[in-house]
């Protein structure tokens, strides 16, 4: 099964991920991070294929995906 | 056996970048440092970095990395590789650094063919600073200093440092790529390659324009901005490569 890790301390909340994913795994939640941002999470990660497009998306390097 | 398939540039330090949220100056560093690791040049590298948001790229970039005086990367880096050749070299720099105060470092170096790579950042302004135009300002685009838009009679037009570069006879590798989706991201990591493989080569001068994105200044959410690059920036600034010997 693939899954994605996005390291909460690294998101910014940009959301260029959110809005790549083909199977919208991933949204936002009310946590906020050490620098206020309200990071994205993997909302739904039994959907996720492991096609890499979030993490290839995300300028922060903050997401790694694992298949 | 579950396998990472994507991660983290080793070249990266371990903390947040100092970077807006949504701005393309992380990931432009994020390809350069993939790229190193994947030719194994992080223990031999050094990045230039230009004066500007560009210097973000100090609480970043994990590899050795120099700051400047504004505008003079590519004469410091020119030094550093005639002083010590097996050292590979990389300016990171922006369009008011590159192509405005530094103009004449840059035109020089690729003049002189000097065997560095160089990423130019092109977002159309002069982020660190509060916006103010910049060579590449769009033409009609408002900025902190031209509030009414840019016009041609008082600022001039939109530069095209590729096409610049591209009139001298010394530079070996010039491309133009921008980050606005995955293709596009492949595309630019492969220009990157390029130019580091020029460098390897010892061809000379090679240089990669990312037309990039200022949300911050530009007052446009993250989605907006790339929207902005579809629809304003990439007519004026076509992609590709213009050179490749
Ligand atoms: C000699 C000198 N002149 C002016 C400045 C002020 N200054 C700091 S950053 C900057 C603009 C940088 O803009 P750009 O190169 O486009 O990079 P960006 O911030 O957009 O990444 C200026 C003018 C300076 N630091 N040094
Ligand atoms: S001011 Fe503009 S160029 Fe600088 S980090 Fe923010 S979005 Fe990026």
């Amino acid at each position: 099964m693939a899954r994605i890790e996005i390291n909460p301390k690294l998101c910014k909340g940009c959301l260029y991920c959110a809005d790549v994913c083909p199977k919208k795994v991933i949204g936002v939640t009310d946590a906020v991070n050490a620098k206020g941002f309200q990071y994205a999470v993997p909302l739904h990660p039994e959907n996720c294929v492991g096609c890499a497009m979030c993490a290839i998306m995300c300028p922060d390097a903050a997401i790694e995906v694992y298949k | 056996m579950e396998e990472k398939i994507y991660k983290r540039p080793a070249g990266l330090q371990d903390n947040i970048n100092g970077y807006c949220p949504g701005c393309f100056h992380p990931g432009i560093g994020k390809l350069i440092m993939s790229v190193m690791e994947e030719f194994d040049l992080l223990e031999r590298s050094v990045m230039v970095d230009g004066i500007g948001c560009v210097a973000s790229n100090m609480s970043y970039i994990g590899i050795d990395e120099l700051n400047t005086p504004h505008g003079r990367p590519c004469a410091v880096a020119s030094a550093i590789k005639r002083c010590s050749p097996e050292t590979i070299v990389v300016t990171y720099q922006g369009d008011g650094d590159l192509a405005s105060i530094g103009l004449a470092e840059t035109m020089m170096a690729a003049n002189r063919g000097d065997n560095i790579s160089v990423f130019f950042v092109n977002n159309a302004n002069y982020g660190m600073t509060g916006g103010q135009m910049a060579p590449t300002t769009l033409m009609g685009m408002k900025t902190s200093t031209t509030p009414y838009g840019r016009n041609a009679q008082e600022h001039g037009y939109p530069m095209h440092m590729c096409e610049v570069l591209n009139t001298l006879t010394a530079p070996s590798y010039l491309a133009r790529v921008t980050l606005i989706d995955v293709p596009h991201i492949k595309k630019a990591r492969e220009a990157v390659k390029q130019a580091i493989q020029h460098q390897l080569d010892g061809k000379g001068f090679s240089m990669v324009e990312f037309v990039s994105n200022c949300p911050t200044n530009w007052g446009l959410t993250p989605q907006e901005s790339i929207q902005f690059i579809k629809d304003k920036m990439l007519p004026e600034f076509p992609l590709g490569e213009f050179r490749n010997r």
